[in-house]
């Protein structure tokens, strides 16, 4: 087996055993992602300098018996998240020369766990959109298939993890964007309840949405880096005081007597496609042997999930986009007459097409005369989707269906209807207005040959539980060990 | 639903964006089609439904308002188009 197609648990494994040493670790995947990258794209700022000497210091760790599971660990991070001394773009060329002068809470714990940081990841533009072809740098590519999209908004995180080119990732979700891009590329991608995880440092894009998570190859890489990331957070006021537990305890054996349920708007949607449809079968068949007690569930206001959620979360973006105006930080436009002016060629010239697009809806669903009309609405909305998910979860534990209604489409399918692009979302998205944790583990291939993911939703806080039934999901079948050919 | 271009400007103006008639326009019809999506929640009964703002229960916690730890000027300053030893320089607004 080649160094890079470790997952975490086993090269900590080795590293504790003295059988490998970070810094070979850590070249090894830098090898790896030297031989990928022009076909892979995934990352925007690779830091192969920095990632060298971290693997020496973790060696020292290692050496002094100061070890933590993510040790010497070779990561890659969303470009949404601050990493102070290292360029953070966004995906936007607003944010080319940005080099953030903090850590987010996120880095700090990376840090202290002694993680190797490889560099950032490709993602949409802002966080915006679900393929990673906003970015204004390149387009990243799924590695099952170069012609077809990795997903997004974390696309170039679930590419990396696919391709060997990081053992683990940050990504983070909004509306899906670690759980669809793990879907599509056959790895396993956590987004935790809303604030068990600091936005501090988080890049916003809709704050009351936003959550940072792991994406990894196996869901015990995931609890590994759960582990290390989660936890309250003074600087973050969404940050909940939840005590932290250890979300690695796992066994087999939980799905024996959990009642899963299906809700009905999920598996029998029009657009499912055929691969999607048989995947869900066969996974309801392996969860049934493992002792699961399925039960017909529904969510009634699943149908309006993308309006919801197209509402809110542009509206939230026009707000905290409006600090990209060129005073403090970013790409500052020339030309401009005065300040008026300079904030609107600044952000013109600065943010792509669905970014000033979305800032547009939002803004407009904010104005004098529509507010109650779409926000207001949409937020009363928001109450009744929560109020379904409270209902559904007193008939069972967790909730089980498709992350994303098709395989991954081709690149260049769906940017010229962003309503097409924003449908395909329905499956995530209700999770992130209900604040409720969501996983996506694989749970096969179409025939096309391109990665299913399973998605498993629990109540507030419920991460342990989702965990383990995935696990347990993972244990029995054999796809955690499929590899695309590279 | 029709929104004009009149309509995309002003929203844009609020913005700051700077939009050419083309972009304007192209617009308009996008958002047009995802606002007529959106009238489908009209069809939700929301009678008595309080909004959501926050999905998980939170109140907001405070703190003794005393100093703390902070970013120094020259941190805060790195990043910045424009600067002077101790402040952002931006066109001038007053007078």
């Amino acid at each position: 087996m080649d160094l890079n197609e470790l997952t975490i648990e086993d090269a900590h494994a080795k590293l504790l055993q003295g059988e490998l040493s970070a810094v070979a670790l850590t070249q090894a995947v830098l090898d790896r992602i030297e031989t990928l990258e022009h076909r892979i794209a995934a990352y925007i700022t690779l830091d192969a300098e920095g990632a060298l000497e971290q693997a020496a210091a973790a060696d020292r760790r290692i050496t002094e018996g100061d070890v933590t599971p993510l040790t010497g660990i070779p990561m890659g991070i969303k470009d949404v998240i601050c990493t102070r001394g290292l360029r953070t773009t966004c995906g936007s060329r607003l944010l080319e020369n940005f080099i953030p002068p903090y850590n987010a809470a996120v880095m700090d714990k990376l840090k202290a766990a002694g993680a190797v940081i490889l560099g950032k990841l490709n993602m949409d533009e802002f966080a915006m959109g679900s393929s990673t072809e906003n970015s204004a740098y390149k387009i990243t590519r799924n590695p099952w298939n170069l012609d077809h999209i990795p997903g997004g908004s974390s696309g170039g995180s679930a590419a990396a993890v696919a391709a060997g080119m990081c053992l683990g990732a940050l990504g983070s979700d909004t509306g899906g964007s670690i759980r669809q891009p793990a879907a599509h590329c056959g790895v396993v991608g956590l987004k935790p309840t809303y604030g068990r995880v600091s936005r501090y440092g988080l890049v916003a894009f809709a704050s009351s949405l936003d959550q940072i998570g792991p994406m990894g190859k196996s869901v015990r890489d995931c609890a590994l880096i759960m582990n290390a990331i989660s936890g309250h957070d003074e600087r973050d006021s969404t940050s909940v005081p939840e005590p932290v537990p250890d979300y690695s305890r796992l066994s087999n054996g939980t799905f024996k007597g959990l009642r899963v349920g299906l809700p009905r708007e999920y598996h029998e949607a029009e657009g499912l496609h055929s691969d999607v449809r048989h995947a869900m079968a066969n996974a309801i068949e392996t969860v049934k042997s493992l002792g699961a007690e399925t039960v017909d569930v529904s969510l009634p206001h699943t149908e309006y999930a993308v309006a919801a959620y197209y509402i809110i979360a542009p509206c939230e973006a026009s707000s905290n986009l409006a600090r990209y105006d060129g005073v403090r930080y970013g790409v500052r436009s020339k030309d401009h007459t005065d300040m008026l002016d300079m904030f609107r060629q600044t952000r013109t010239a600065g943010f792509g097409a669905e970014v000033q697009r979305r800032i547009i809806l939002g803004t407009y669903a904010l104005s004098a005369g529509y507010y109650d009309a779409y926000y207001g609405k949409a937020s009363q909305v928001r109450s009744l989707f929560i109020q379904d998910f409270r209902q559904v979860f007193e008939k069972c534990d967790v909730l089980l269906g498709p992350v994303a209604p098709t395989p991954a489409f081709r690149i260049g399918e769906k940017t010229d209807d962003p309503l097409t692009m924003y449908m395909s979302d329905v499956f995530t998205l209700s999770a992130n207005l209900a604040g409720i944790p969501g996983i996506s583990v694989p749970c096969g291939l179409s025939s096309d040959g391109l990665p299913i993911g399973l998605q498993l939703m629990g109540p507030h806080f419920s991460e342990e539980r989702l965990l383990q039934a995935a696990h347990d999901f993972e244990q029995h079948t054999d796809f955690h060990n499929q590899t695309p050919a590279l | 639903m029709k929104i004009t271009r009149e309509e995309v400007r002003h929203v844009a103006r609020l913005a700051r964006l700077d939009l050419d008639d083309d972009t304007l326009d192209t617009m308009a019809g996008q958002l047009a089609g995802i606002l007529e999506y959106m009238e489908t929640l009209n069809r939700v009964d929301t009678a008595g439904v309080a909004p959501t703002a926050h999905a998980v229960p939170l109140t907001t916690p405070l703190r003794d308002d005393q100093r703390r730890p902070h970013l120094d000027r020259e941190a805060a300053l790195a990043n910045a188009p424009e600067r002077d030893e101790e402040s952002f320089l931006v066109p001038r607004v007053i007078g």
